[in-house]
């Protein structure tokens, strides 16, 4: 039996919450999380990328001949991703300057390719725009989280404002690709912990 | 073969449509771009090396033609006469190419002052080239005419402990903007002149 429009939508935000329950998208999860603001815009363009690419291979279903499908899907994101960082050059800049390469990269992320494979393909639109937005949204929300802990522990800062007092040390090896990987595996454990049943 | 002929019309409208779009997001978001990146990365390296000018030299910009470049010159002004030239070069650094903003003083030709603009050197190490308080400083007030080397090459530029190689690119940088500049010297004196009026 077909599930509900917001059973599409709710699912990306804890049962299939992206990073942690499907463990894709690792590779921008893990290198601009540095901050909460580096965080929410890698996963703005994400959702962006997400839904229009979700709306788009879902329209163009029947169309795609199934032996050319991954390469249409890899033009439609592309296309997508590339807008993404023309907009972003032209109004965000200085949040481009700390993305920097991620943002093209997008276009390899696993998630993207994934859902259109997996969901779009498979769906209409309402339901693949339903499932873009949970699934972005949730990358989202995981992203700003681990930039919170990574921000706030290893600057002492949560979105550029100081939470500790002057006395507070910050751990720099918080920011550093190594913190990235224990916070993530830390946060996975928890997300385990909470969700078993 | 049906299906041939459906794939490769399939991908062609594709890839048409995409380019299509992402030209026109391009053309849109061009001048922007620009300008941001003027304000964003030139900018404060343009500001630091003019300080003191009584004009805005972001926006007292002239272009010439070299060849089959075109370069943008930015323009101080110091006590009511333009004389100091602005213009970035690239040197090939570590990781990358290192860009450089340089400023020529052309009354006395010697070098205001020169800045990194982009890089993607290694953090902690050629990136210091951009906040070390003793490297770029150094080029203030040298000489023009003669290649520009790190003390370890036989020349007078102390180089960054750790990163000769960035320490060399901005050196070859700075050497080919004294070429640039001896090269276009005419034209430059003649937009300077121009300038006064």
């Amino acid at each position: 039996m077909a599930k509900s429009v917001t059973h599409e939508f709710v699912k990306g935000l804890w049962a299939e919450i992206p990073p942690f329950r499907l463990v894709l998208g690792l590779c921008p999860t893990l290198a601009v999380t540095k901050s909460v603001e580096d965080g929410i815009g890698m996963g703005v363009a994400t959702t962006f990328v997400l839904v229009c690419s979700n709306v788009l291979v879902s329209s163009l279903r029947k169309v795609i001949p199934s032996k050319v499908r991954i390469a249409c899907y890899i033009i439609v994101i592309a296309s997508f991703v590339t807008m993404v960082e023309l907009l972003m050059k032209a109004y965000r800049y200085p949040l481009y300057q700390s993305l920097g390469i991620f943002i093209p990269l997008i276009v390899v992320n696993c998630i993207i390719l994934g859902r259109a494979e997996a969901f779009a393909s498979k769906n209409n639109i309402i339901r693949s725009l339903a499932d873009g937005l949970g699934m972005g949204i949730g990358f989202t929300l995981s992203l700003a989280a681990l930039g919170a802990v990574r921000e706030i522990l290893g600057s002492g800062t949560f979105l550029a404002m100081p939470v500790f007092g002057p006395s507070f040390k910050p751990f720099h090896f918080m920011v550093e690709a190594p913190g990235a990987f224990m916070s993530l595996g830390l946060m996975l454990c928890f997300m385990n912990l909470v969700g078993k049943k | 073969m049906r299906d041939m002929v459906k794939m490769v019309v399939v991908l062609t409208l594709l890839s048409t449509v995409s380019g299509g779009l992402l030209a026109a997001i391009h053309n849109q978001t061009a001048a922007r771009i620009e300008n941001q990146i003027l304000e964003y990365v030139q900018g404060p390296a343009i500001k630091t090396i003019f300080k003191g000018a009584t004009n805005n030299p972001i926006a007292d910009r002239f272009k010439l033609k070299d060849g089959d470049v075109e370069r943008t010159f930015f323009v101080a002004v110091y006590d009511g006469t333009p004389r100091g030239v602005a213009f970035e070069t690239h040197g090939k650094g570590f990781g990358g190419d290192v860009g450089l903003m340089v400023g020529i003083d052309t009354k006395t030709n010697k070098l205001y002052g020169v800045e990194v603009t982009t890089h993607s050197e290694t953090p902690g190490m050629g990136a210091r080239a951009t906040t070390d308080p003793d490297f770029a400083p150094q080029f203030k007030g040298m000489n023009l005419g003669k290649p520009f080397k790190v003390t370890q090459d036989g020349g007078s530029v102390n180089a960054l402990s750790g990163a000769t190689i960035t320490s060399r690119a901005v050196c070859s940088a700075a050497t080919d903007a004294d070429k640039i500049y001896e090269r276009l010297k005419p034209q430059i004196e003649k937009e300077l002149k121009e300038f006064k009026k």
